[in-house]
């Protein structure tokens, strides 16, 4: 019952975000809705998709639209593009979807096509397999490495291409420095700062929890990467960019991302020479199971990284492109008077 | 069947809602939203695909019988993560198109490039 409410809930935000004209607050409403489909998650036992879903899309994601907005500006055209045709698109697409879904077996049935082919190999036969508890990391981490791998390398490569179309090679203009805009609330809300101060090491350290506890629990590197970079995010908005740029080092973090993704495929490379398949942790170890345990400890902690410092790179560069704007504007505003 | 299909149309619904903000709006921001709606109604399908009634979260204990279809979950978290790192990228190309032009509006963006072509057949003519 719970989940119908929830999908109407889900159904009536989706026709918010379309009547809003002002993108902030479209914003926050993406915000809810990914909250909101969080809860519908656990509502159909994806504890790990709603842990992920509840960091990405009701934290990072509209974090970091917020941060456009700033450069972007706040409100939208009214004018639509074609809304008759478009409309009358979407309607045909729309039913002969619903069409399409009067085939499908009905929601909940345990005799659906979809959990008769490997799905219950991976529910009977993981424990003796793997040895771990949480299925989804036992498919995540071992039976779909090779997947997640390609996951992986999908998120380094966003990052490397924020990297190629924000980050301009800072050179000084006839010799004097760009200043330095302060935008940091270190003036202002003492309450959030301290409270900030106070909780920062216990998120960091639920991150690593959420890391290491993957086997047993929801969690994992995904998430725990998501929860870390969202705590160095948090400090950065509080203190200011140029505090947080000396306590995250650039060159470090986008290192940290690369690292990551090696020791991922040198696990890989590892079972290879060993004389297993790529990715069959079996060979890791001269115990089947304890191979599998290195092994799915060792390319957690790589998605770990990588995540947690594309996540980082991501924003930071997104804020840095909107400090060198402001500063430019500075610039622009004494020389004309 | 209208519960037992609900949550298909349900997706159906948004995913197009999805569909119709990135072509009827001309806000790239707001096209963006449009299809982080869409990505979630897909989430929303696969999810909803692997639940069993009376099925637990796939974590294995003792003296539980029935668990959820654990493959779509696997699936659709790596799809979670990948669709941030996406949207970041297009966000970024947002911000070099509202640097370039001015605007991230659809329509301003056609003008002006529809004006530097016409401008430079003016020339070649002159």
């Amino acid at each position: 019952m719970i989940d119908i409410v929830l999908l109407t809930l889900l159904l009536v935000v989706a026709i918010a975000i379309i009547r809003m004209k002002d993108l902030f607050a479209v914003i926050m409403l993406s915000g809810i809705y990914g909250l909101l489909s969080a809860s519908f998650f656990v509502a159909m036992d994806a504890v790990d998709v709603a842990f992920t879903e509840a960091a990405v899309g009701a934290g990072i994601s509209t974090l970091l639209m917020l941060v456009v907005i700033t450069m972007t500006g706040r409100s939208e055209n009214t004018t639509r593009h074609k809304p008759f045709p478009a409309l009358l698109l979407v309607v045909i697409t729309g039913g002969l979807l619903i069409y399409g879904t009067l085939d499908m077996p009905y929601f909940g049935s345990a005799d659906a096509p979809v959990h008769s082919h490997v799905a219950p190999r991976y529910i009977n036969d993981s424990m003796q397999e793997i040895g771990i508890p949480n299925i989804v990391t036992s498919i995540l981490a071992s039976y779909r490495a090779f997947d997640t791998f390609g996951e992986l390398v999908v998120i380094f490569t966003a990052g490397v291409g924020v990297l190629a179309l924000l980050s301009i090679v800072r050179r000084p203009i006839k010799g004097d420095k760009i200043a330095a805009v302060n935008d940091s609330m270190h003036e202002q809300h003492l309450v959030i700062r301290i409270v900030t101060k106070i909780l920062l090491p216990f998120i960091l350290l639920f991150a690593l929890y959420v890391q290491f506890h993957g086997d047993f629990g929801p969690g994992g590197g995904f998430q725990a990467g998501v929860i870390f970079a969202a705590a160095i995010i948090l400090y950065a908005m509080l203190f200011g960019l140029s505090t947080a740029r000396i306590v995250i080092n650039q060159a470090f973090i986008q290192l940290i991302a690369a690292t990551g993704v090696l020791l991922y495929g040198c696990v890989g490379l590892v079972s290879l020479l060993n004389g297993g398949n790529f990715f069959d942790y079996n060979f890791l170890s001269n115990d089947a199971i304890a191979g599998q345990h290195l092994g799915i400890l060792l390319i957690e902690w790589a998605v770990g990284c990588t995540v947690a410092s594309v996540m980082i790179i991501i924003f930071f560069n997104f804020a840095d492109y909107r400090e060198r704007q402001l500063s430019n504007e500075n610039q622009h505003n004494q020389e004309s008077p | 069947m209208l519960i037992g299909l609900f949550n298909n149309w349900i997706v159906v619904i948004l995913m197009m809602i999805g569909l119709y903000i990135v072509i009827a709006h001309g806000n790239l921001i707001k096209k963006i939203v449009g299809l982080t709606l869409f990505q979630t109604s897909v989430f929303i399908f696969y999810i909803s695909m692997a639940k069993v009634v009376g099925g637990t979260a796939p974590i294995l204990a003792d003296d539980i019988i029935q668990y959820s279809n654990p493959l779509p979950h696997a699936l659709i978290l790596t799809a979670i993560v990948v669709g941030i790192a996406t949207i970041a990228l297009a966000l970024s190309l947002v911000i070099r198109i509202k640097a370039a032009y001015g605007s991230i509006e659809e329509e301003e963006i056609q003008r002006q490039d529809n004006q530097i072509q016409a401008d430079k057949k003016e020339r070649k003519q002159a």
